[in-house]
């Protein structure tokens, strides 16, 4: 069992090592020297005070995003739609943001809470769908992006202003922006966000493995018959399993909306938060304390990928490339595996 | 002495968990040679050293006498060796040319010379008589015949050794006796044979020579000529087995399952129940006899809550359980050892610990205001591995990880210990070995002798007749007859079972 759990933990770590190695070649075959841009990209990622604040604000929003996935994946479920429950979520947190006026210590949870509403509700959608139907839960989570995306952007051209591009500011009783933190980072973005993120790794972690509501819902992730067989409600747990998931997918949203931009504006197209959650969850081995780790690092490429075109000419594309090729040596964890076991029976 | 296989002292480790503790076995050229062992024994894991799917971590294999590294199966391959797998991996939609030239395809100017390939084929089969149409679709034929294939593949790629793996848990009857038409042809044409297997009849009917192994220790090799099963059943086991079940005469008392006027249709609206009427009591063993597909299955799914019946009633102690969820039938004493292990039995993910607390999770003390308390599970769980003699490296190992025979004690040990007014077990001793089946029956007799209620459905006649002590025979969703085990016969319950009436009176129900 600790060699399993060891490989599970190797298996990322070489991934990414793979990827820096690959991204390298990509670099010297287009020209850019790999080890400037990789000064660059570190610099800009842990560089200084003010750049660890931003990967940690950056961070944070991935953490709940991978946990999303993580958990509607662990359940069985594929949870295409966080990118659209966390734009319901963004919405809604700035919705009771700038609408009501209460202390810190009501708002600010109010604020939290109803985008994890509104997430859960978005997920309640296609979760109830595939219970009650059997409706695949990978095209309706895909379709109700594009409704959130679109239905966001005409409530804030519509409700929350007049015809604008933006929502006004949320009230400071539900702002989640901490002098303290900035001060301390150089005045970066930094904001309370990351401990609401942990403590959502640390719930995760929690109902899954320890208590008899996560064992259902593995159950019922693993073998739907034997969960029947069991006495467990299978349709319950499947849309229990997707609001759980669309929760955090909404928290997730509360971070930008009440963290980082302390509004929402009319968008273009996706964040790609939701989407990279699915990366992040995937390189986090679907594990709560994984996903922290694989949340960094996407933060710390993310970041640090700003500070690549100016001090070393390489453009921020790469880090795309890198990223890319990150997931794809995890997806390929067979070659992986396999390359360990030839290491050991050299080793021998 | 001229072996084709020399498998010398042959050790394979899995962790702490010793498979095949310096396991030997010859193979002598043109013979069929059966290798014998319970279910988890390690003969899978012999064979698979010997095709190159493992790599041994001591001792050496020969063929013809020369040493050789197996290192994988087309080393196998190239050795002659081939394996007929027990799950046959063939592609449905092809035909069986197509099966049996994947991988090998002979070309002519870079196509696939089909009709070349099919004329081998058919010329292989008319050899060795299999009677295999070439050009008929996997997806077409029967069981019987696809295994044909597979055995066809292995002599296309040139196998002189062919290795199969419990061929005959898949076939029926007939198809098992023109199978041992079929090998004893091969080895008429010079090949040679391991047969792994843990039913005796075969061994003593097709083979040669046994070797047989127990818990991962080679026991010996003999001369079929100079043994029987009952000596062979007592070497796989360790110790004498008895097929005969002994049981005292049943003291049936309260009615405990009553069955009224249940209809049942499937999900295409077929009545598949109809209209059955059945009653168990206390302390007896009703077992139910009829062809597959006779509604069997969803009587015991009606009465477990797994699907909703039409109609009827059915009441345990007197208590209305007709159409409830699984969870408040369960509660109401019932225990269930599902038909199919893998998909209602077990959760194979998870860890054989889990398993063992599928129904009970949600009650103290394994767990206490909704948080688990895995101490107590795994204790649990300890528990049940002993007393019911699973084998496994630890409770901690996926259920996936555990030999079917295992799997099944463990389901058995989780439903008996629940200690149900009424045990429904469903083909209980399926694919398992003589020392399995003798456990399962125990047990069953033992929860009889307690008071309890079984209800036994099986497809094996020797199981229902050795183990009931009343067998209700179904028919098209009914109980056409109850009869007494001791005062029928095979002949008069096969007639039964297909649909003929009994002469003489007692037809209750």
């Amino acid at each position: 069992m600790n060699s399993s759990r060891f490989t599970n933990f190797i298996i990322p770590v070489f991934a990414v090592l793979l990827g820096v190695l690959a991204g390298s070649i990509v670099m010297i075959v287009s020209g850019y020297n790999p080890i400037a841009g990789y000064s660059a990209l570190l610099y800009g990622a842990f560089g200084d005070s003010y750049y660890v604040g931003e990967t940690i604000r950056q961070t944070t929003p991935y953490i709940l995003a991978g946990l999303a996935v993580a958990f509607a994946f662990r359940t069985g479920l594929f949870n295409i739609g966080v990118e659209g429950q966390l734009i319901v979520g963004w919405l809604a947190a700035v919705w009771v943001g700038v609408s009501f006026d209460l202390p810190k210590v009501i708002h600010l949870p109010l604020a939290i809470l109803a985008a994890a509403a509104a997430g859960a509700l978005w997920a309640l959608i296609p979760g109830f769908l595939k219970a009650r139907f059997k409706v695949h839960e990978v095209i309706i989570t895909i379709m109700m992006n594009y409704i959130a995306l679109h239905v966001t952007n005409a409530i804030i051209r519509s409700v929350l202003s007049n015809q604008g591009f933006k929502s006004a500011k949320i009230h400071d009783s539900a702002s989640l922006q901490s002098e303290f933190l900035q001060s301390i980072t150089d005045y970066s973005t930094l904001h309370y966000g990351i401990i609401i993120a942990l403590i959502g790794a640390v719930m995760m972690w929690f109902l899954l493995e320890k208590t008899t509501k996560g064992y259902e819902l593995r159950a019922v992730g693993f073998n739907q018959h034997a969960s029947q067989y069991a006495g467990m409600n299978v349709p319950r747990n499947i849309i229990l399993a997707m609001v759980i998931s669309g929760a955090f997918a909404g928290v997730a949203g509360a971070m930008e909306g009440l963290g980082t931009f302390g509004n929402i504006s009319v968008k273009a197209g996706f964040t790609g938060i939701g989407f990279d959650g699915i990366a992040v969850a995937l390189i986090g081995s679907n594990n709560a304390f994984g996903i922290i780790l694989s949340a960094l690092l996407f933060g710390a490429l993310k970041v640090g990928a700003l500070e690549m075109p100016s001090s070393a000419d390489v453009p921020t594309e790469l880090v795309d490339i890198v990223i890319a090729l990150i997931i794809f040596f995890v997806a390929s964890s067979y070659l992986i595996r396999l390359l360990l076991s030839r290491f050991k029976k050299e080793g021998k | 002495m001229e072996y084709v296989i020399e498998m010398l002292n042959i050790r394979k480790v899995f962790g702490n968990f010793v498979a095949n503790d310096n396991i030997t076995l010859q193979l002598k050229k043109g013979e069929i040679h059966a290798l014998l062992g319970e279910n988890g024994a390690g003969k899978s894991t012999l064979m698979n050293v010997l095709f190159g799917l493992y790599q041994p971590d001591g001792g050496e294999i020969r063929v013809k006498g020369q040493a050789v590294k197996i290192s994988n199966p087309n080393v196998a391959n190239d050795l002659g060796i081939g394996m007929v797998h027990q799950h046959f991996m063939l592609v449905d939609t092809f035909t069986v040319t197509e099966n049996i030239i994947l991988g090998s395809e002979p070309t002519k100017g870079g196509k696939i010379d089909i009709k070349r390939a099919e004329q081998e084929v058919r010329e292989l089969s008319e050899r060795y008589g299999l009677a295999v149409d070439p050009t008929a679709k996997i997806a077409d034929i029967s069981v019987g015949m696809q295994q044909r294939v597979e055995i066809l593949k292995t002599l296309y790629r040139g196998a002189d050794i062919l290795i199969f793996d419990e061929p005959t848990a898949v076939l029926t009857p007939q198809e098992i006796q023109e199978l041992i038409q079929i090998m004893k042809a091969l080895v008429r044409e010079g090949k040679s044979i391991i047969l792994i297997t843990h039913k005796l009849k075969e061994i003593m009917e097709v083979c040669d020579r046994v070797t047989v192994i127990r818990r991962g220790k080679g026991v010996g090799t003999l001369n079929v000529a100079d043994t029987n099963p009952n000596e062979l059943a007592s070497l796989m086991v360790g110790r004498e087995v008895h097929f005969k079940t002994d049981k005292k005469p049943a003291q049936p008392g309260k009615e405990v399952l009553e069955i009224k006027d249940l209809v049942v249709k499937d999900a295409r609206g077929v009545t598949v129940v109809d209209h059955l009427n059945l009653t168990i009591r206390a302390g007896e063993i009703v077992g139910i006899a009829g062809v597959d597909g006779n509604g069997q299955t969803e009587l015991i799914e009606a009465i477990t809550g797994l699907i909703k019946a039409e109609s009827g009633s059915i009441l345990l102690n007197g208590q209305n359980i007709f159409n409830l969820s699984p969870r408040k039938i369960t509660e109401a004493g019932i225990g269930h050892i599902p038909q199919d292990r893998h998909k209602h039995g077990l959760v194979l993910d998870f860890p054989i610990g889990e398993n063992m607390v599928l129904q009970t999770y949600y009650k103290e003390p394994y767990s206490k205001g909704g948080v688990l308390n895995f101490k107590a599970i795994y204790e649990k769980a300890r528990q049940l591995i002993k007393e019911f003699d699973v084998r496994t490296p630890d409770e901690y190992t996926a259920a996936r990880a555990l030999s079917g025979g295992n799997q099944q004690k463990a389901i058995i040990g989780r439903e008996v210990d629940r200690n149900p007014e009424l045990l429904i077990a469903a083909q209980p001793t399926r694919g398992l070995d003589v020392g399995a089946i003798e456990f399962i029956h125990k047990r069953l007799i033992e929860q009889r002798d307690q008071g309890k209620a079984v209800l036994l459905v099986s497809f094996e006649l020797d199981e229902v007749m050795n183990v009931s002590d009343r067998i209700a025979v179904i028919y098209e969703g009914k109980i056409v007859a109850i009869v007494d085990p001791k005062e029928t016969t095979e002949q008069e319950l096969g007639l039964l079972m297909a649909g003929s009436k009994r002469k003489e009176a007692g037809v209750s129900s």
